[in-house]
């Protein structure tokens, strides 16, 4: 990770493809939030995916050569920050081990070191203080799995939510345990998958939250769809776009 | 295993276990319950890290020089008149175990709890030999009654209410009155059991660490059937899987600690036993004999691969399956396996095959909760990706058992496809174009999005990606 004592003044954004096809609004309010840092942020077209689905599939080369063409996307040394929790810890944790003995270990080694969550790099790198310009709200926040055990993000988000003055958030229970996402298991095992789904739809109606926030888009995407199929009218929303809503000057 | 009727099928076991909402509502009051008191137990970070570092370590050195350990404690236990017997397969350690009662004239045997007497379907196969096996541990007890299998390592009738087990014991223990007060329960079974340890003619009992420096062999128990079963009986046969052995008995207490707290939230349990050989020259008590059987039972090709050597690491606390979401779900016996839960998920394919128990390996979230809890470190998540990658290989060998023997033609081709899209810029923006113009047509009701929308609403993407827009808005490429 960057030293935290000398802020960079350029970084690299890494969207990821669900955010890149699914939530594009997510992903561009990532970005205005560290340009509102006086950051430079690169964002490289063509990037797309960090090879996860694959990679827990069991399919290691088909994997390698997805990450490999994110490792050629972003050269140099800047930092990469990425708005989510579960690509940051698979490229962070398993990118070494998945270009073992391979002739890019090296490069791979450098990137997986270079690779930031977002609200890690808002909170750690930047340590930012956001003015909240929104009216209160009640919501409650979904701790990713990844995020939480792969990338040890844990207090930086809930920081971030306690400097906006108007937001209240409520507390979900079994907070830490796995919405039922998962990538391919949600198809794989729909059943079991759709179980967990429902318990967590269900902890985030009894939290009297109106909007559910979490920094992963799978964990959004999972958990809003079957809030819609229950009728809820509870909302889903990334964490990065509720923050620049809020805090946006308009 | 070909001649069985039918193969295990998480999946279909699982569906039902899902449906009964009995189930599903006692796993997770036990779960909830057991996660809390663990959690006060290790309250303190700092401490926790450190022990379990020192678990993980003195599990992981013990097993890089495992066969030096197993030859220091089978000479420790000679000398100390323990006699050691080596069993490669399940069938071998029966075998073994029938001769040492066959030599006793033995009929009526009282067992403690031990999971590999599980892995050799012991009692069935003492039935079968005229031999009668009593469980004498509470749990097992139940279970032993009710004519089923172990839905949890350390609390093996945890998938029963008290409901449930008072009418069980109404049903099948005569003279005993209905009643569903837990201690009277208990009493009842106690009754039966007292009875059955003077009259067995041996005990069987598992082990939970082999002391290699003085051939000891400590048992961790809190009923005091343990002692009972292993104590008052001529014979006693004790039952290890070889990852057992610990080098020196200054690496059982932190063990120990780890695997109480871990598994009951105890900080110590009620009794711990050292069997240290049998009765000697003017002892009063204690067994005529006692006899250790290790087993192997596939923990040698788990211990060949320098990464899938860490599931022995396993000291058997079942924290895992405790914090595990899916296990929570669908309990124990939808595993159709003796060691259920993500354990269980590296266990079984290893032992049976990544082909044959591939459902097994896709039945994982990933979320990382075991992989948290283990108090020996074991990185569980990252070994069933490595499983899955072994069931899917293309080819080649290793010494993990049904190598690619799960590859799908249709998937394997699905993620190349993936692959040469997602690893070629261009092609990725032109499929991103497609996806989100196009995107919205795709029927929900064809799979696999037919599996999403089972339970879900459809996603949909965006109508344009977050590149297009990057694109408009003049955000730097370089």
């Amino acid at each position: 990770m960057t030293d935290a004592s000398s802020r960079p003044r350029a970084v690299y954004y890494f969207a990821t493809c669900l955010v890149d096809l699914f939530y594009p609004e997510a992903g561009l309010s990532g970005i205005r939030l560290l340009q509102r840092e006086g950051l430079r942020v690169v964002f490289p077209r063509g990037q797309s995916c960090c090879g996860q689905p694959a990679y827990n599939s069991g399919y290691a080369g088909e994997a390698r050569e997805v990450a490999r063409a994110q490792l050629r996307r972003f050269p140099g040394e800047e930092p990469v920050v990425v708005p989510s929790g579960s690509c940051a810890g698979m490229i962070r944790r398993h990118y070494p081990g998945l270009f073992a003995g391979d002739p890019d270990e090296g490069v791979a080694r450098a990137f997986a070191g270079r690779v930031v969550e977002l609200t890690e790099f808002l909170v750690g790198v930047l340590g930012v203080r956001l003015a909240d310009r929104g009216s209160p709200v009640r919501v409650t926040w979904h701790p990713s799995c990844h995020a939480l055990r792969e990338c040890g993000v844990d207090r930086e988000p809930t920081e971030l939510l306690a400097q906006l003055a108007n937001v209240t958030v409520t507390p979900l229970a079994r907070d830490k345990e796995c919405c039922g996402f998962g990538g391919t298991f949600a198809v794989r095992h729909p059943a079991i998958s759709g179980a967990m789904a429902d318990d967590k739809a269900a902890a985030v109606e009894e939290s009297g939250a109106g909007i559910l926030l979490s920094g992963d888009a799978g964990c959004l995407m999972n958990v809003g769809g079957r809030l819609a199929a229950r009728g809820s009218r509870v909302a889903t929303r990334h964490l990065a776009e509720f923050l620049w809503e809020r805090t946006r000057e308009r | 295993m070909s001649a069985e009727p039918r193969p295990p099928d998480f999946r279909r076991a699982s569906a039902a276990a899902l449906a009964d909402g009995q189930l599903r509502a006692n796993f997770r009051r036990a779960m909830d319950g057991l996660t809390s008191k663990r959690a006060a137990q290790f309250a303190d970070p700092v401490e926790w890290r450190d022990l379990r570092a020192l678990g993980a370590a003195i599990r992981a050195r013990t097993l890089v020089r495992l066969p030096e350990h197993l030859a220091r404690l089978e000479a420790r236990c000679r000398e100390n008149g323990i006699a050691v017997r080596w069993a490669e397969t399940t069938g071998e350690a029966n075998a073994i175990v029938l001769e040492i009662l066959r030599r006793h004239g033995a009929t009526r045997v009282v067992k403690g709890k031990s999971m590999v007497s599980e892995e050799m379907h012991l009692n069935d196969f003492l039935e079968r030999n005229g031999i009668e096996s009593l469980e004498s541990d509470l749990g097992e007890y139940i279970i032993q009654l009710d004519g089923e299998t172990p839905s949890h390592i350390i609390m093996p009738a945890i998938h029963k209410n008290r409901g449930q087990i008072a009418k069980l014991f109404g049903r099948r223990i005569r003279d005993a009155e209905y009643t569903e007060d837990v201690d009277a329960l208990t009493a009842i079974a106690r009754r039966v059991l007292r009875r059955k340890f003077f009259e067995a003619d041996a005990g069987i009992s598992g082990v939970n660490f082999a002391v290699a420096e003085t051939g000891t062999l400590c048992l961790v128990e809190n009923e005091g059937n343990g002692r009972m079963s292993t104590h008052v009986p001529p014979v006693h046969i004790a039952l290890m899987g070889i990852e057992k052995v610990v080098p020196r008995l200054e690496d059982v207490p932190p063990l120990y600690s780890l695997l109480t707290r871990s598994a009951t939230a105890q900080p110590i349990t009620t009794y711990f036993n050292m069997i240290g050989g049998p009765r000697g020259p003017g002892e009063k008590d204690g067994p005529r004999e006692v006899h250790l059987v290790i087993l192997d039972n596939g923990r040698s090709r788990m211990h060949a691969d320098p990464a899938l050597q860490a599931t022995l690491r396993c000291i058997r606390c079942g924290a895992c399956m405790n914090h595990c979401p899916v296990y929570a779900r669908v309990g124990g016996h939808a595993y159709e396996a003796v060691y259920p839960g993500p354990i269980g998920k590296l266990v079984t394919p290893q032992t049976e095959g990544v082909d044959r128990r591939a459902d097994l390996l896709e039945a994982s979230s990933l979320c990382g909760a075991c992989g948290e809890v283990c108090p020996v470190g074991i990185p569980i998540p990252e070994l069933i990706v490595r499983l899955r990658t072994e069931a899917a290989a293309p080819g080649g060998t290793s010494a993990v058992l049904g190598r690619g023997g799960a590859r799908h033609r249709l998937e394997s081709l699905a993620w190349r496809v993936w692959s040469a899209v997602l690893s070629r810029p261009r092609l990725y923006r032109a499929a991103a174009l497609a996806a989100t113009r196009l995107g919205r047509l795709v029927p929900a009701g064809l799979p696999p999005l037919s599996a999403w929308t089972r339970f879900r609403s459809a996603p949909r993407p965006a109508r344009r990606s977050m590149q297009e827009l990057a694109d408009e808005e003049g955000i730097p490429d370089a």
